[in-house]
């Protein structure tokens, strides 16, 4: 195994990781806010890591721009839906969860 | 090499088993909402098993119309659903049944779907431990049908008439709905300037990302459907942010855009007999060309068909609220 595929396995965890915080999350938060919150992490850094892991491994410099412009097109639209979500529920008037 | 297989194992047996408890899940919710997000997580899913089974092409498909746009068309449905009826709850009525009627109906069903079982298992059993199919037949002829990708080379040319069919089966399903309902006004209230931004920066690349997979389709996984597919997509983004085609288009260019592909496709096929060839045969020399052609043709009738399916009815010549129209047409292709 060389220094290449030990990054690569260290990132993919780090991802998975970060995506087993987002569905935990998503899972027990109280309120469509936190739980928007919790899931945001697991499409950005989650993904973001896990990319990188795989970008490592790839054997040219085309599918490493393909893997850069999934997950910019991802960021995208997942903020751009978590706004939509977020609007939606402040308009049917959904109060943010409080202790 | 061992735990690879192993591992490799575990992941299809687990996403076989989670296939068949969403399927179940889907169809036994009682909330609709519920049971169309388990059917889109399905269809993502089933994807991935596409993938698993090495034929991306219909991964592809999978994704982008089973999961997406059928998706999508639920929605909407379950929208219209909702509207019709906005008093009634969001959960599917029930009707009960006579206690002893439902007995023997699902006493049938159990026994049908254990007959199921068994004719599965039996063919399973039954089958030979590697089955070649007709890929050596595919293989053979791939130099004569014009294209490098063997499911383009399938599609459009060894069996062109599955291809031919498919989009008549399109073609009648818009025009059902079409002949069945009529669109009055814009559904989605006011975008935002979120999904708007989204949607000026997607629609140029969706566009994009659609002629590459059609042109791929010669030699790699894509193709029409898939290229058509994502148009669609583009087509439903726009509709959801408000945009409606212009009262210039609905009539003559929309009808002409839903029958272009099939007429092509008709076409080529007709003129070849002419020169002497049987029905859907392309000589090897002009294969090549006249699939990409036909294949042109038929992502701009499949991507503006589906879009209309999305849309839900023959859309009104005339929008009665012409200032939204007006307001997004600026952006769009100008009526000259």
């Amino acid at each position: 195994m060389s220094f290449t595929d030990i990054l690569t396995v260290l990132l993919l965890l780090a991802g998975a990781s970060f995506f087993l915080a987002g569905t935990v999350g998503l899972l027990r938060f109280p309120d469509v806010y936190t739980r928007l919150h919790a899931l945001t992490k697991a499409d950005n850094l989650g993904l973001g890591l896990m990319l990188a892991g795989l970008a490592l491994q790839a054997e040219s410099w085309t599918v490493v721009a393909r893997l850069l412009l999934i997950w910019v097109l991802i960021l995208l639209a997942s903020s751009s839906v978590a706004h939509l979500v977020v609007r939606t529920a402040q308009q049917k008037g959904i109060r943010p969860w409080k202790r | 090499m061992e735990t690879l297989t192993l591992l490799s194992w575990a992941f299809d047996v687990t996403l076989g088993l989670t296939l068949m408890w969403l399927a179940w899940r889907a169809l036994a919710s009682e909330d609709l909402f519920k049971g169309i997000v388990l059917f889109i997580a399905f269809g993502l899913l089933m994807a991935l098993a596409w993938v698993r089974l090495d034929a991306p092409d219909i991964a592809l498909a999978e994704a982008a119309i089973g999961a997406g746009l059928t998706g999508a068309l639920l929605l909407g449905a379950l929208a219209k659903l909702e509207a019709g009826a906005e008093s009634r709850s969001r959960r599917s009525e029930i009707l009960p049944r006579p206690a002893d009627k439902t007995k023997v109906f699902s006493g049938l069903l159990v026994f049908l779907l254990l007959a199921l079982v068994v004719m599965l298992v039996y063919a399973i059993v039954k089958l030979p431990p590697l089955a070649s199919g007709l890929s050596a037949q595919v293989a053979e002829n791939i130099t004569a049908s014009g294209v490098s990708n063997p499911v383009t080379a399938t599609l459009l040319n060894f069996r062109a008439y599955d291809t031919l069919l498919e989009m008549a089966v399109l073609l009648l399903a818009v025009l059902g709905i079409r002949s069945l309902a009529v669109v009055q006004e814009p559904r989605g209230r006011e975008p935002g300037a979120v999904l708007d931004m989204l949607s000026h920066l997607l629609v140029p690349l969706l566009i994009l990302v659609s002629g590459y997979l059609l042109w791929v389709g010669s030699y790699a996984a894509g193709g029409a459907f898939q290229a058509g597919a994502v148009l669609a997509a583009t087509g439903v983004l726009l509709l959801l942010t408000g945009w409606l085609p212009g009262a210039w288009f609905v009539g003559w260019p929309l009808r002409f855009l839903l029958i272009f592909g099939l007429a092509v496709f008709v076409a080529v096929t007709l003129v070849l007999q002419l020169f002497g060839a049987s029905f859907l045969e392309f000589p090897p020399s002009l294969a090549g060309s006249l699939i990409l052609l036909i294949e042109v043709a038929a992502a701009l009738s499949i991507g503006v068909t589906l879009t209309a399916l999305f849309l839900g009815g023959r859309p009104q010549p005339e929008p009665p609220s012409s200032g939204r129209a007006e307001k997004r047409n600026t952006s769009g292709t100008q009526p000259s």
